[in-house]
């Protein structure tokens, strides 16, 4: 059985845990080098990116990570861990891991009362999952994508703007598939990307 | 570009509310009373910030009627960290909620820290498009505030005193009272509503899923590493640190070191390594001796 470790040091590491399991998937929470070094399979999680950042340079795992990615790893990341693959944070020098070649721009909606929910548009795939019904994103406190460089394919997006994007094995959304109960978002990522074999 | 105007979006759900409070588990919300309290704890980590004019421990000791901060501090904050931004408003201060729903704040606490402006009924936080985080000491009380339209619990703890006893009295209680909910047959669930004085509902939930229906956060007392690791393993989601920065020697490493701590709550280890050579932390009151009069806690309806 494959599996997927999420980072679990702050956000809603519980849900992407508890999504994996559902879809049949070893779920296990990273906290340490060790456990990053093992898994098939990567989830950043939401909450606050600078948080999460700070701690993955701390306890020495930016660098794993990033190598272990730049190697073929598949990962997820949702809306904070979109921003710490970003290779470009609009007027931010946070720590990141990088390696996906966007450039977001944090909180670009606003603040808490400007989080909404909204249908999105399947943009560049033609993975049957998305026609079935359409996708519910739930946006808090999201980035935007500005720009995407061309080896990344845009999946999904909402006025125009990028919330779904892939490139290689690294699968990022700006907002929180694992708050709804539509598991299309996780089960493309684990068959379609990291190719893991439906249970 | 979509197919709904701005204003046609479904804005401010449920779902939106309590989904920051999903994000805001496994980390550390600090009191910041200035900009570069704010910077220090965005720097140390901190998932979010509370700004406050006075900690709890000056409130305690300054005494008089404590409200809700100047509107041109709380934005001072907001603009020096990008951080979530939270303030507090009085027990049933609708209005001063009103304020801060104008001013962005990502989330209100209605908070009995500040003295109450009702000594009847909380706040309708349904009608408000921010989120709200609400004290308790027990269970009947965490789901009155959920019911209210709370998206986020905290027990209260004693808050100003550096001593952990109540903050850990309440999370137990509200952990004993879910536990005993879950062994309850369905004919004896009404009899718990009337006597926890909660909703039926959320009565029936909590016995069914045996957790509170919102992330259920800690506060009160927290003054070093360890009590904050002790919190996250009594089932606390995350940690509010009031005075215990702020007020201790030397507030930056504390910062840094109570987020580590709540980051690897369960490796013992590297709690001994984070929770060296930190200095004094804050002095505090031992809540076993002080007067019921100036307990804090009990606020709240």
């Amino acid at each position: 059985m494959k599996t997927v470790g999420v980072i679990s040091f702050q956000g809603d590491f519980d849900k992407h845990i508890e999504r994996s399991r559902a879809l049949g998937l070893h779920a296990v929470p990273v906290r340490d080098a060790e456990a990053a070094a093992q898994v098939d399979a990567i989830i950043i999680p939401g909450g606050e990116s600078t948080t999460i950042g700070k701690l993955l340079e701390r306890f020495d795992m930016i660098d794993l990570i990033r190598r272990r990615i730049g190697d073929g790893l598949p990962v997820l990341a949702t809306c904070a861990g979109a921003i710490l693959l970003a290779d470009e944070i609009s007027g931010s020098d946070q720590p990141r891991i990088g390696g996906l070649h966007i450039s977001v721009r944090r909180n670009a909606y606003g603040r808490q009362i400007e989080s909404f929910e909204a249908d999105v548009i399947v943009g560049d795939s033609d993975w049957p999952g998305w026609q079935e019904s359409n996708v519910l994103g739930v946006f808090i406190r999201a980035p935007i994508i500005d720009s995407v460089s061309d080896e990344v394919k845009v999946i999904l997006e909402f006025e125009g703007k990028p919330v779904l994007v892939r490139q290689g094995a690294i699968l990022a959304a700006t907002f929180h598939p694992e708050l709804t109960a539509d598991t299309r978002v996780h089960e493309y990522f684990f068959h379609a990307v990291a190719g893991f074999p439906a249970q | 570009m979509s197919d709904t105007l701005w204003s046609e979006r479904q804005k401010s759900t449920w779902r939106t509310k309590v989904g920051l409070a999903e994000m805001l588990k496994g980390g550390v919300i600090m009191d910041v009373t200035t900009a570069e309290q704010a910077k220090i704890a965005a720097d140390a980590g901190a998932q979010a910030v509370m700004a406050l004019e006075r900690v709890p421990a000056d409130i305690r000791a300054q005494g008089g009627v404590a409200r809700m901060s100047d509107p041109e501090m709380i934005q001072q904050i907001q603009e020096s960290v990008s951080i979530p931004v939270m303030a507090k408003c009085r027990i049933g201060h609708f209005v001063e909620a009103q304020i801060l729903e104008a001013l962005g704040v990502d989330f209100i606490d209605e908070s009995e820290v500040l003295t109450p402006a009702d000594q009847s009924y909380h706040v309708d936080k349904h009608g408000f498009n921010v989120p709200f985080v609400c004290g308790c000491r027990d269970l009947g009380e965490a789901l009155r505030r959920i019911g209210e339209g709370a998206a986020m619990i905290r027990t209260k703890g004693e808050a100003g005193t550096g001593d952990i006893v109540e903050a850990v009295r309440h999370i137990r209680t509200v952990t004993d009272e879910m536990r005993r909910l879950q062994g309850l047959k369905p004919e004896q669930l009404m009899g718990a509503a009337k006597d926890l004085g909660a909703p039926y509902d959320l009565v029936v939930e909590v016995a069914r899923t045996g957790k509170l229906p919102v992330p259920n956060f800690s506060a009160g007392g927290v003054a070093t590493p360890a009590d904050a690791a002790l919190m996250m393993q009594l089932g606390a989601e995350a940690v509010f640190v009031g005075s215990g920065i702020f007020k201790s020697d030397d507030p930056a490493p504390r910062a840094r070191a109570i987020v580590d701590a709540v980051a690897n709550y369960e490796n013992p280890a590297k709690l001994a390594e984070i929770s060296r050579g930190l200095g004094q932390p804050m002095s505090g009151i031992a809540v076993g001796a002080m007067p019921e009069n100036e307990k804090i806690a009990v606020r709240g309806w």
